[in-house]
């Protein structure tokens, strides 16, 4: 009995067990402080929605042996681009996220190219050159928007009339367009459907993806090189697939985070925008060298519902800010730990 | 190993002979202490040093007790000096201000007196190169002598270990070291020295111990004891009652024709090997440990870069594509199942298919994209229960984790990985490596039926010549990557010894 208990425990992992203690513990306080529970519960899924993409986008390079994306802002900054060039032309609505989304992707291909092909070239350590292309990606983006000519009079400085603001205000164009589609209000509690389908369906995508025959190369590959090359599997061009695939997810969920939040956020925003997205898989169970759907899922509701309640509820009980602090000790301490258990795996 | 007793006196040279397999490796490392015997069970019996029970607990237990070895793997510090090496951890220091207080850690090594000390030790040895020069760059059999003068240099040294160490060496290296390891024995070191060669056991030792199974099968007299007769003690089975054999004219009918192939693969590196089959034969490929067996089949299906003309079913085959290899008909049941063979982490259905899949594009449904076809799930499913009902694979489901089966059933996976890409000339490498008894014959009945029944080309490498002898029609030799014979089955066993040992030619 104690070592079943002991063997359910392990599978479900203490981090996460302590993680969910912790998020169970914080909605007991804002029920004891009489908080407006159905506000904080709608809170959490908005924020589920609007960043669960990002979080999906790294399954892809972990199920093919690149172990956690931290390159996501190359995939990032593409999908910028792509809301930026819809906005210069002025489309707004449904068709203006289409451009967006059609940008970002057709961006998002070459540029995976490219960054698989470095990744070949640098062949186990794939994270830490990553995140120094991610790091280095986001500073040659802020060049860019800059000195890129766009003309658009709200995109640009007021004063002098040239280079991109650094917060691009998305009211009356798509603003949380996909999040009022459909959306819908049961006891309190708003439902964002057309993120959250976008969210779903394209988890759905995913999982029918490694259920086809390029995506059970690319997990095979990632399994057992030499088992690959047995098979007349070049993983080199596996890894290159699967971080394409993981840079195109990457471009579509910066469009619909931004949708959600309201804004595109250009120059260093992307900077770190990986590292929570890191967290979230890893908490939802995943380890550097194998994920699942099911991992996205948990992670990023057990991650954002985190952030969503810790600040409204600390701030009740003590005084000042610790949510930013707890933020940053799990989303670090949870990358940490995932890099000790990389061994064993 | 059981019930192995030997002696060796000072000043005297004892060689250590058997095939693969036979406990050579595992008396060294029950002599020097190695920390495998204790993990997987310890030995009984007693080892004298000097007339005393010894014991060691850990290599360093051994050395200090005046035992070297030189191992068949270079344990060297590629980075480091020749010098540095032969003195690791050993290095003559002078105190310095801060070793009264923080101890020896931190005296100054006397780099001057190293490379004295080294210098002898090298001369000794008889390498005359500088002893300042970095280890990594080196020629191998530069390597091994470093190997050898780091021991020497070991004061109180009183047996000295050999682990193959001519394995390496090219014929005019041999000789010296085989001078060095008299020059040893004279001053009154006793030397065991495991070998496979046997030309060198009749020009260096004094007395020699053939294991067969773990068994002392025979103590001949190196100096009078004739080398067909040692070859003999060595391989020393019966041999299995051999069946109808088929008469296969080379030159009719020729599925694979090899010719010149070199395949650079470590450890078991061939050179311009030519052979051809005839369909429908099983080829046997046999051999030590090292000498190239195992890198022909690995060369021709891509695994490892090769050179060479290679003809299947008289069109030309292009070399290096693995690829091409599974489209043109062939397959491989790697001799590593661990590492090329299987997945472990996926089902055993998974792994079935995987080859085919990728290669045939079967178990797919159709897609207007290729590359997006998905899998179809019930033809996989069906498929994968007939093979494991055909090959008696034992597991509780096509779901089941493939490295949670036994080496055995890992093994007719393997197999039936093979035999659903429906090849028509199959290579097969130690199919029955760590697997048990049962199972062993079992998967040589499925190699036999494939063959018999369904008519493919069997390429069969093995490192059990019993295997071998049982199921091939012909069975060639591999020495030093080249093939040294081929010879039918039922040969005799002082042939096979001879043609293993690389003196096929003498006999």
């Amino acid at each position: 009995m104690i070592e079943r208990l002991r063997t359910a425990l392990r599978e479900f992992g203490l981090p996460r067990l302590l993680i969910a203690a912790f998020l169970f513990i914080l909605f007991a306080v804002a029920v004891a402080t009489h908080m407006n529970l159905s506000g904080l519960v709608s809170d959490c899924i908005t924020r589920v929605a609007r960043n669960g993409i990002l979080v999906l986008a790294l399954l892809p390079a972990i199920q093919g042996g690149l172990g956690l994306n931290f390159g996501l802002p190359v995939g990032i900054v593409c999908g910028l681009v792509g809301c930026v060039i819809s906005l210069n032309a002025g489309v707004s609505g449904v068709t203006g996220l289409v451009l967006a989304a059609g940008i970002g992707v057709a961006l998002a291909i070459p540029a995976g190219l490219a960054y698989g092909w470095l990744l070949n070239r640098t062949r186990g350590q794939e994270m830490m050159v990553g995140t120094y292309l991610g790091f280095a990606i986001v500073s040659g983006m802020s060049i860019f928007w800059l000195l890129a000519p766009f003309q658009n009079p709200t995109l640009v400085w007021a004063i002098g009339g040239k280079g991109l603001r650094t917060t691009l205000a998305l009211t009356g164009i798509y603003d949380k367009i996909l999040d009022h589609w459909l959306s819908f209000t049961v006891a309190g509690v708003t439902f964002p459907t057309g993120a959250l389908v976008a969210f779903g369906g394209l988890c759905w995508l995913t999982w029918l993806f490694f259920r086809t025959r390029m995506g059970i190369t690319i997990a095979a590959a990632r399994s057992n090189p030499r088992f690959a090359l047995a098979a007349g599997i070049s993983d080199e061009r596996t890894r290159i697939q699967a971080t394409v695939l993981s840079t195109t997810l990457g471009a579509l969920g910066i469009i619909v985070y931004s949708q959600s939040f309201g804004f595109v956020q250009l120059y260093t925003a992307p900077l770190l925008m990986a590292f929570p997205a890191v967290a979230c898989i890893l908490i939802g169970g995943a380890t550097v060298t194998r994920s699942t759907i099911g991992h996205v899922i948990v992670g990023t509701l057990l991650f954002q519902s985190i952030l969503t309640v810790a600040l409204p509820v600390t701030s009740q009980v003590i005084e000042g800010d610790i949510s930013e602090t707890a933020r940053l000790i799990i989303q670090n301490g949870m990358i940490l730990y995932a890099l000790t258990r990389l061994r064993n795996t | 190993m059981k019930g192995v007793s030997l002696a060796v006196a000072r000043g005297e040279i004892h060689a250590i002979l058997g095939e693969n397999g036979a406990g050579k490796s595992t008396l060294m490392n029950i002599l020097f202490g190695m920390p495998v015997i204790r993990e997987t069970g310890g030995y009984g019996g007693e080892v004298l040093l000097d007339g005393v029970p010894v014991r060691f607990e850990s290599p360093s237990d051994a050395m200090r007790a005046g035992i070297g070895m030189v191992h068949q793997e270079f344990m060297l510090l590629p980075g480091f000096r020749i010098a540095e090496n032969i003195k690791l951890n050993r290095e003559p220091a002078k105190p310095t201000l801060l070793s009264p207080v923080l101890g020896h850690g931190l005296d100054r090594v006397d780099f001057t007196r190293m490379r004295r000390d080294a210098r002898q030790a090298l001369d000794r040895v008889g390498l005359g190169i500088d002893e300042w020069l970095p280890v990594s760059g080196l020629p191998v059999s530069h390597m091994q002598f470093v190997e050898i003068a780091r021991e020497v240099d070991k004061e109180n040294l009183k047996l000295l270990i050999f682990d193959e160490p001519t394995a390496v060496l090219a014929e005019s290296e041999a000789e010296r070291l085989l001078g060095a390891m008299r020059a040893f024995a004279e001053r009154g070191v006793a030397v065991l020295f495991i070998t496979h060669r046997l030309d060198e056991v009749r020009a260096a030792a004094d007395r020699a111990t053939v294991l067969r199974d773990g068994e002392v099968v025979g103590q001949p007299d190196p100096r009078t004891t004739s080398v067909a007769r040692i070859a003999e003690l060595m391989v020393g089975r019966p041999a299995a009652p051999v069946a109808a054999r088929r008469a296969f004219e080379a030159a009719r009918d020729v599925a694979l024709r090899v010719e010149n192939l070199s395949v650079d693969m470590p450890g078991e590196p061939v050179e311009n090997v030519t052979f051809t089959v005839s369909r429908g034969e099983i080829f046997g490929i046999g051999g030590l440990a090292g000498q190239g067996k195992i890198g022909i089949a690995n060369g021709i299906m891509g695994l490892y870069p090769a050179s060479g003309r290679v003809e299947l079913e008289g069109q030309p085959f292009q070399l290096n594509r693995p690829r091409e290899a599974l489209e043109r008909g062939l397959a491989f049941v790697s001799e590593d199942r661990r590492g090329v063979g299987l997945l472990g982490e996926e089902s055993v259905e998974l792994n079935i298919a995987l080859s085919a899949l990728e290669a045939r594009g079967r178990f797919l449904r159709p897609f207007p994209i290729a590359a997006l076809q998905p899998l179809d799930h019930k033809s996989l499913r069906r498929h994968a229960l007939a093979m494991i009902q055909n090959l008696d694979v034992r597991t509780t489901g096509p779901a089941q984790q493939v490295r949670r089966l036994s080496g055995g059933n890992q093994q007719k996976v393997c197999l039936a990985r093979a035999m659903t890409l429906e090849p028509r000339l199959l290579f097969v490498s130690e199919p029955t490596r760590g697997i048990d008894v049962g199972a062993k014959a079992r998967v040589l009945e499925i190699l036999a039926t494939l063959n018999r029944v369904h008519g493919v080309t069997l390429v069969l490498t093995s490192s059990e010549l019993t295997e071998l002898r049982a199921v091939c029609d012909r069975i060639a030799i591999v020495y030093r990557g080249r093939i040294e014979t081929i010879l039918p089955p039922d040969a005799p066993d002082a042939a096979f010894g001879l043609a293993m040992a690389g003196e096929s030619a003498a006999a």
